[in-house]
């Protein structure tokens, strides 16, 4: 079947497997493999990208469910060359060792933002806790979102300038 | 040796933490952001299941639904007759080519496709070839299997029971279900010191089994050219050369015809330094279809067939004065192998280094005896950052300090104090044979207890306790013994334990470390560029790290029992040091002075007494690759390789304090706050170091409250998922508080003693102390892990029950 959906602002469009996964969609079909997969349950969170803003597990939607929505992954977060703010976070806070869960943990930081720019650590806590990285404890990933929460950057210089 | 002592700024104290320009940036040690991030933060890190080669197909493995039964038959037609499968591979296919079993890193033998039997819920079974992933998989239901069910063991305890089942009726004069026994230490004089002794205490201490479960799991792409006979293979694995080694050793390939690559590696924690039958099964495939094969578990695959860990029923015992001087500890483990002893460890050391159960005491007399035996479980059994069993070792002396403690009613924390080797007996020989190079463990605990403010919890604690509340402090110290070599006393399947490094200075004075072992995470490519940096003042920018590529990288056994920075992080400074020394001469040449008329300062020779007559790294480095007259006997490069014999292991320690609630109502246990003093000498950088802990230290409270791979009485595995083997999320782990004091090792190069598994050896007996601590008014003197809320509660009714 045909699905077409808009992936990092792009609209695509190509033939699935009715049955194709959401995440097989974005790795193997358009071969963005910044999203990851890392259990059979949908626990795992590895596999986290933002459907109309919002994180979802990609291993638990369907390519075909996806049609007509906008999907963001991590090969779309820094714009222009310019990083996202939750980004240059997880490097300056070590938010990240094999990196594997990271994807999916700045992805969930964007949307938290989003919606509240300035998030308590139990906040930030119970935003990933549906996400599990095996090599950091977390301290470090929520450290890496309070430094982006406290860094807007780029895009306040674009408001100011304008104000 | 020098101790200094630092705390490492709580979070809201730092500073904000402005990006580094090149300017600031240190040229050795220090605080340095990853030289990995850049790629990772974007989605381009380039794991296994990222990779993929024109005209891959996939492979996927059948499993045992059974943990003992005879394979009877096995019908692959329909499977085969599938438009999309290209090959169907049995055991019996495998026979044919002499690999149907394949020898494990404990010189026992473990089945690639089950042949005769299967032994453990899990097994593999079949593989199968198809076009694409979900073929592959369709393909699996298409395999009729006969099975005929056999009596099963599961509990560790019947194990060598007369009548029991025979699971490894495969090997020759095999007629129980006996692996090894093993001894360490004097029994006799244990024994005596035991009979002297004012006070024994006992307990029976289970250190369950649980998993690494690192976020990505193994997987493997084999590509095998016919034409020139080659085998690439690509693999998620810890230790890419001895692979190369086995795999030329069991396949017959010749083993310069072998290229092993490991990318980036999504976490590791021991599960990956084990070759799985799916990586030999996706060779054949390869070699079959004449295409490459990837293969890839899934987590259940992962959860239910590789390397396990722990699984060790101890019986542990310590003999004391009545004034609280330990005197001796004594301790039989029955150790569960699982269906093949395939656990990673030195060949004279079937039970890894457990003898290390000594602990961080000065005892006069130390005994253990361990028996391995055969179950109807996954194998495996070292990993999960135990430093080759010293997490088990740890768990039982600290466990058991603590019920000492209980029993004469003293402080915890004092009766360690009481009882700690003194800095002045470093070096130290134990009761079991090791030296402990260095050592300074009052300051350590001592910080710990300020730092938490250790008076002031137990007023808070005793304050509670009058009303009911549950609250408990924890207390643990530990030593490790890593970083093994040396070479003559530990191997891997006869292979030394060793690394190769090489380091090579361009002619404009960029640099490239090579190195044998492998990071998952832990970011080799920044602290390996670091101690080159520190040893040339080479900014570490300007310095390449390769590593995972046997083709590009000097031999060496790779990532694991944290021996990176201790033995690979030697032979890069050992390499280094050859390379300055090298300068000097070409320096003294350029200079046209004698070498001995050098001195060195970071980055430059200059002459003594005229330091403006000097020569930097660059110019050296371009003096040695162009028309400069080389000295006699030196050639025209700044090159060097060294492989690094370590002369002794390196013991980091360290003291812990965890502070648990526990829900009188639920039995929920709540980890308030976690204070980890951590010593593992030289620091290259402190923030992948503190990084090391913090992950060790989610992974402590995990096994202590959760984690557990249990099986039911047919042997059906209850962990074989995350919503069944669960994993601390954000939510269950506190922030971490941390400290540090820095004992150097004497005898290392750079004075570093390896931190990868330090927390996780650590943790678990501050949090089940801390549990114990909380239990206390009801009686409860010990209780086995996980403190699940159902467990706690039991424990307190007076029924804490080991969980197998
Ligand atoms: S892959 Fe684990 S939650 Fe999606
Ligand atoms: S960084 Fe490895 S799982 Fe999170």
């Amino acid at each position: 079947m045909q699905v077409t959906m808009t992936v990092n602002g792009t609209e695509v469009t190509r033939d699935v497997e009715p049955r194709l996964l959401l995440v097989h969609f974005l790795r193997e079909t358009l071969g963005l493999t910044g999203t990851h997969w890392g259990c059979d349950t949908s626990n795992c969170g590895t596999c986290v990208v933002l459907v109309d803003g919002e994180p979802v597990k990609s291993c638990t939607q369907l390519a075909a469910m996806t049609a007509g929505h906008e999907v963001r992954t991590v090969e779309g977060m820094a714009a222009g060359g310019t990083l996202d703010p939750v980004q240059q976070g997880f490097m300056e806070e070590h938010g990240l060792q094999c990196g594997f869960c990271t994807p999916g943990m700045m992805l969930t930081a964007r949307a938290l933002l989003d919606r509240n720019p300035d998030p308590d650590e139990g906040e930030i806590r119970e935003a990933i806790s549906g996400q599990i990285c095996r090599c950091t404890g977390y301290a470090t990933i929520v450290r890496s979102i309070q430094w982006a929460a406290a860094h807007p950057a780029a895009e306040t210089t674009d408001q100011e300038v304008r104000a | 040796m020098t101790t200094v002592q630092e705390r490492s700024p709580m979070p809201q104290e730092r500073e904000p933490n402005p990006a580094m320009t090149a300017a600031d940036r240190p040229i050795g040690y220090g605080r340095v952001q990853r030289k990995e991030d850049p790629r990772f933060i974007r989605g381009k890190g380039r794991y296994l299941d990222d990779i993929v080669l024109p005209g891959m197909l996939h492979g996927a493995v059948l499993r045992s639904p059974m943990a003992h039964a005879r394979l009877v038959s096995i019908d692959t037609t329909e499977a085969l007759a599938h438009p999309k499968v290209h090959a169907v591979i049995t055991g019996k296919d495998l026979e044919g080519l002499n690999l149907a079993w394949a020898p494990t890193l404990s010189a026992d033998t473990m089945a690639v496709l089950a042949t005769d039997k299967v032994r453990f819920q899990g097994q593999e079974v079949a593989f199968v070839v198809a076009e694409d992933r979900y073929s592959a998989r369709d393909a699996l239901e298409l395999i009729d299997v006969e099975y005929e069910q056999l009596p099963v063991v599961i509990d560790a305890r019947r194990a060598l029971e007369p009548g029991t089942a025979v699971i490894r009726d495969d090997k020759d004069g095999q007629t129980d279900n006996h692996i090894f026994d093993w001894e360490a230490g004097d029994k006799a004089e244990t024994e005596a010191v035991f009979a002297r002794a004012d006070v024994v205490v006992s307990e029976d201490v289970v250190y369950p089994r649980v998993h690494p479960a690192p976020m990505e799991t193994c997987g493997a792409i084999a590509d095998y050219d016919p034409i020139d006979g080659k085998l690439t293979l690509y693999e998620t694995t810890q230790a890419p050369h001895a692979h190369r080694t086995l795999y030329a050793m069991v396949a017959g390939i010749p083993e310069h015809k072998i290229r092993v690559i490991a990318g980036d590696i999504g976490g590791g924690f021991g599960n990956k330094v084990g070759i799985y039958p799916g990586y030999i099964c996706a060779v054949v495939g390869s070699i079959v279809t004449g295409k490459p094969v990837k293969w890839v578990e899934d987590r259940s695959e992962n959860l239910m067939s590789t390397s396990f860990a722990r699984d060790y029923l101890m019986r542990g015992e310590i003999a004391a004065t009545k004034d609280g001087k330990i005197l001796a500890v004594r301790t039989h483990v029955l150790a569960d192998h699982g269906a093949f002893n395939a656990t990673a460890q030195p060949t004279k050391y079937p039970a890894g280094f457990f003898s290390i159960f000594t602990g961080s005491y000065d005892l006069e007399a130390a005994y253990c005896s361990v028996t391995g035996v055969y179950t109807n479980k996954a194998p495996g059994g070292v990993a999960y950052a135990c430093s080759f069993r010293v997490t088990e070792a740890v768990y039982l002396v600290e466990r058991m300090v603590d019920v000492l403690a209980q029993r004469l009613e003293m402080d915890p924390a004092e009766l360690r104090l009481k009882n700690f080797i003194r800095p002045e007996q470093f070096p130290y020989k134990n009761k079991t044979g090791w030296e402990y190079d260095s050592g300074d463990y009052e300051p350590a605990l001592r910080m710990c207890m300020e730092q938490i403010g250790y008076a002031d919890l137990r007023q808070e604690q005793a304050e509670k306790r009058a009303r009911g509340e549950l609250m408990g402090i924890g207390v643990s110290f530990f030593t490790e013994t890593v970083g093994a070599g040396p070479r003559k006393h530990f191997d891997i399947v006869g292979l030394g334990m060793a690394d190769g490094a090489e380091v090579r200075v361009h002619p404009t004075g960029k640099a490239v470390v090579r190195l044998s072992v492998q990071t998952q995470g832990q970011g080799h490519e920044t602290t390996f560029a670091q101690i080159v940096a520190e040893e040339l003042g080479i900014p570490p920018e300007d310095i390449e790290v390769v590593h995972g590529d046997t083709d590009q990288t000097p031999f060496g056994l790779g990532t694991y029992g944290s021996r990176s920075t201790p033995v690979s992080g030697g032979a890069v400074a050992l390499a280094a040091r050859k390379v300055r020394d090298k300068a000097k001469a070409i320096a003294a040449a350029m200079l046209e002075t004698r070498p001995e008329d050098l001195e060195w300062e970071k980055g430059r020779f200059f002459v003594k007494g005229d330091p403006s007559a000097a020569k930097t790294i660059s110019e050296i480095a371009l003096g040695a690759h162009g028309t400069v007259a080389l000295p006699e006997g030196v050639d025209g490069n700044l090159d060097a390789e060294v492989t690094y014999d370590p002369p002794n292991l390196t013991f980091p320690f360290g003291a812990y304090i965890c502070v648990v609630d526990i829900d009188a109502g639920t039995g929920k246990v709540k980890v308030r706050r976690f204070v980890a003093v951590d010593d593992c000498g030289t620091r290259i950088n402190p923030m992948i170091v503190e990084g090391q802990i913090h992950g060790g230290l989610a992974d402590g409270v995990g096994m202590a409250l959760m984690e557990f791979i249990g099986f039911d009485e047919q042997g059906n595995c209850l962990g074989g998922s995350f919503m069944d083997y669960l994993i601390p999320t954000a939510l269950e782990v506190p922030d971490w508080e941390l400290g540090a004091t820095v004992t150097p090792s004497p005898h290392h190069p750079i004075g570093a003693k390896g931190i990868g598994e330090s927390a996780t050896v650590g943790s678990p007996p501050a949090v089940v102390n801390a549990v114990v601590d909380a239990l206390a008014p009801f009686g409860v003197t010990h209780m086995d892990m996980p403190c699940t809320p159902a467990r706690v509660w039991a424990a307190m009714q007076g029924r804490a029950t080991p969980p197998i």
